[in-house]
């Protein structure tokens, strides 16, 4: 038995979401039981089934310097924008 | 349109409606092809929560649910000619006036290659009968047909895939030899060679098989469970 992992598109040209898997002697089963799963009430445009051993998966990190500025968090644009607008004499009101 | 002598049935009325006998061949065809879907989406949603893995528990029951589906389009197709409604036609009749094909009656939970085998050989029956239909005058009858038949490319998908792993294990090919002479007599006479060509069997020349219009003691206890809601508060609307 193999394990497939099932990936839905909800609508014409949204991305694929994980929605769950299935176990399936081969890709003829899964494509049967995933229909009758994920396709019977209208709630997929289209479905991918990946078997689970084709999945490659990344756990390993490493970012030992801390390097914030690399992170969609780091900066911190409100805090900047108002240094920017003090240095530029600004006087827009508020806080 | 409807039979020359025929009862018509009232609507919520809990007692049995008009003896099929009685009603025209058209509706006569439609009961027999309603009462099949009914009986063997009934049998085959017992199960739900206990088939052989997760996966097949629910594509059996949606497959189940299918059928049922069809049978109330078919019913209503009856109803419209009989002057009654789909649901007095599904549960007001009495066990004997039903015009269900012996082989959907069966009880066969809790032994998977009797149903798995059952499966297999309606749905080879049924794709003889509906390509049929689909050709048929009637254009109400063909366009449901047609649209029946969409669904039923799924239900064939499934039960080929498991009747092809199935194929040489000695349960399966035991329980297709039982069932093949119930499953001769869901089509009529002139369709039953080609039936037995597309299931790989020689001949459909058999002694006896299990005709439309009989019917195994099975039918009385699952129509006891079907209608007992029903009957309970007759002309009650659900």
């Amino acid at each position: 038995m193999t394990v497939y992992e099932v990936f839905r598109q909800e609508r014409k040209g949204q991305p694929f979401a994980h929605a769950g898997s299935l176990e399936a002697p081969d890709a003829a089963f899964a494509d049967a039981w995933a229909r009758e799963q994920y396709g019977r009430r209208g709630e997929s445009e289209a479905l991918w089934l990946v078997p689970r051993t084709s999945i490659h998966q990344v756990t390993d990190w490493a970012d030992e310097f801390d390097l914030k500025y690399r992170r969609v968090d780091g900066y911190s644009i409100k805090a900047r924008l108002a240094e920017a607008r003090e240095r530029a004499g600004a006087t827009k009101s508020g806080t | 349109m409807s039979g020359v002598g025929s009862t018509k049935p009232q609507a919520g009325d809990a007692g049995p409606v008009g003896a099929s006998h009685h009603h025209s061949a058209r509706a006569t065809l439609l009961l027999s092809l309603a009462d099949d879907e009914l009986i063997l989406g009934w049998r085959d949603s017992e199960w739900t929560g206990i088939a052989p893995t997760l996966e097949e528990d629910v594509a059996f029951s949606s497959i189940a649910q299918n059928e049922i589906g069809h049978a109330r389009a078919l019913y209503e197709l009856a109803a419209a000619e009989l002057d009654t409604d789909a649901d007095a036609l599904a549960f007001d009749r009495a066990p004997s006036e039903y015009r269900c094909a012996p082989l959907v009656e069966l009880r066969l939970i809790d032994d998977w290659a009797l149903t798995i085998a059952r499966r297999y050989l309606y749905e080879e029956a049924d794709r003889v009968r509906i390509e049929a239909l689909k050709e048929s005058d009637d254009t109400e009858l063909a366009g449901l047909a047609a649209k029946i038949d969409r669904e039923e490319v799924y239900h064939r998908l499934h039960a080929e895939l498991w009747a092809a792993r199935l194929r040489d294990e000695p349960r399966f090919t035991a329980a297709v030899d039982r069932l093949w002479p119930f499953a001769l007599a869901v089509v009529d006479p002139p369709q039953r060679e080609e039936l037995a060509r597309r299931v790989g069997r020689p001949s459909a020349n058999l002694a006896q098989t299990s005709e439309r219009g009989t019917h195994t003691s099975d039918l009385t206890a699952l129509w006891e469970e079907m209608t007992e809601v029903r009957r309970s508060e007759p002309g009650a609307q659900w």
